[in-house]
């Protein structure tokens, strides 16, 4: 510790630390020396990347694989609408570079991978999971419970949030105590709904930048052990505790995963395979013309209510949201002609299988669902 | 009566409520009733076999069932039982 000295610059710079008792000299010194590998820069990782780099983590590393988009603005906050289209980890490298110059940043544009993840995570004292998919949290835990590093947590859906430090190197539990398997992709409901209100990630975010802050400076008590919860829409923190446990295949007394595995397949996550054969598919360019002629089929939306509201094809027949599909089904007509659509063809997708085994012939799912009908056929449908 | 907190997630099952209040002696029994009153809410907490499914955690105040009697835990008056399933954020289809 005693090999990293802070220049006048950072004294200056860091002022308000080092006039904590708490923090001082010797906490911001640890501080500096500190490094710290975040596993995503999107919502969860902009706070993160920002808090971090302005508190003087020394090293920072980002990972991701994404572009900015402007639909990532919203709660995204280290990018900006001067780099939409720019690769993630350069935005976000570009504005702490301006926020402070000097903290040294690492950026790694790349998808984390059973292959990749021990070499990037090696380097790094902390790892802070702000990923957005089962396969990479439950990779991100076990690599890191391999490499006896804390992993910082944080997870967001809609209006609530998760956050907890696992660190089972110092008695902790792991991901994989707390949810031993992920549920099925069918069943997750933030793939039927998802949505995010956009400063909860800030909170999050902000929650897990505290927690690496006080590991790095060694002061506090941190959050392992228990899980904090967050609900934006009713004001309310909360607190459970989190055990390890014993029979745990990753962290546990007898681990029986010792290498990083296939996640997707983990997560029953199978390739892209199109299970519907082009006889119950049709494009938007194809539906347009059909709209256009007497051969007009009936059009089912298959979205929820509130995304209706947004933006819809003209000429909808009928909306039944696909949960709601299998108990409305007597509502719809076997014999007409049919086509389902979705936001993206997926809901949609489903839609249809689930018709066709009920007997409906006649149906066919809109590829690429509004998205695409927004580019191929009218750009006046927002999309969304 | 104890109270069963629903988390965002899973409201869209229960008519929007965030929480329940209902009368059980177990935790087994709450969650049966809760899944009476709502039950497409069934599937997102029991697998086909009728058990709890291993990524949603139920509590009792703050401690996991799991380390207490699971769902023979008993439950008296006043008691907030949490349902607490695993969340990966932004996938959107």
């Amino acid at each position: 510790m005693s090999d990293v000295t802070l220049s006048n610059e950072e004294i200056a710079r860091y002022s308000r630390h080092l006039i904590m008792p708490e923090v001082g000299m010797a906490g911001q010194r640890k501080i500096k020396q500190g490094s710290v590998l975040l596993v995503g820069t999107g919502g969860l990782g902009s706070p993160l990347a920002l808090y971090l780099a302005a508190a003087g983590v020394g090293h920072i590393g980002l990972v991701d694989f994404d572009v900015v988009d402007s639909s990532n603005l919203q709660r995204q906050i280290v990018h900006g609408t001067s780099t939409v289209g720019v690769a993630k980890t350069e935005s976000a490298k570009r504005r702490l570079a301006d926020l402070n110059p000097l903290v040294e940043v690492t950026t790694y544009e790349t998808q984390i991978t059973s292959a990749n993840a021990l070499d990037l995570m090696r380097p790094y004292d902390i790892i802070i999971d702000g990923t957005d998919n089962f396969p990479t949290r439950y990779l991100t835990n076990d690599a890191a419970v391999m490499l006896g590093k804390p992993n910082i947590y944080g997870s967001i859906f809609r209006f609530e949030g998760q956050a907890t430090v696992f660190y089972p190197k110092q008695g902790g539990p792991c991901y994989r105590c707390l949810y031993p398997e992920p549920p099925p992709p069918g069943l997750v409901p933030s793939c039927a709904e998802g949505g995010v209100l956009g400063v909860l990630p800030g909170v999050i975010g902000t929650i897990q930048a505290t927690e690496a802050i006080k590991l790095l400076a060694g002061i506090g008590t941190s959050l392992v052990g228990r899980l904090m919860l967050y609900d934006a829409l009713e004001m309310r923190f909360r607190e459970l505790k989190l055990r390890r446990n014993p029979t745990c295949p990753v962290c546990g007394e007898h681990p029986t995963v010792t290498e990083l595995i296939d996640y997707d397949q983990f997560c029953g996550i199978v390739p892209e395979v199109n299970t519907l054969s082009n006889q119950y598919e049709i494009t938007p360019g194809e539906l347009a013309e059909l709209l256009r002629s007497d051969a007009r089929p009936f059009l089912l939306d298959v979205r929820n209510p509130y995304e209706i509201a947004i933006a819809s094809i003209p000429g909808t027949d009928k909306v039944i949201a696909v949960d709601q599909l299998p108990e409305r089904i007597s509502e719809l007509d076997s014999s007409v002609e049919m086509v389902v659509y979705c936001r993206s063809g997926m809901r949609s997708g489903r839609a249809v299988e689930l018709l066709r085994s009920a007997g409906f012939h006649k149906v066919k799912n809109l590829v690429g669902g509004i998205l695409r009908w927004s580019d191929d056929v009218d750009p006046s449908v927002a999309k969304y | 009566m104890a109270t069963i907190t629903i988390p965002t997630a899973l409201r869209q099952y229960a008519d929007g409520s965030a929480s329940v209040a209902l009368e059980a002696d177990t935790v087994g029994a709450l969650l049966r009733g809760l899944v009476e009153q709502h039950p497409t809410l069934g599937k997102h907490l029991f697998s086909e076999q009728g058990k709890l499914r291993s990524f949603v955690n139920i509590y009792v105040g703050d401690e996991d069932i799991r380390y207490l009697e699971g769902e023979e835990t008993p439950v008296a008056g006043g008691d907030v039982v949490s349902i607490i399933p695993a969340i990966a954020g932004g996938m959107y289809v």
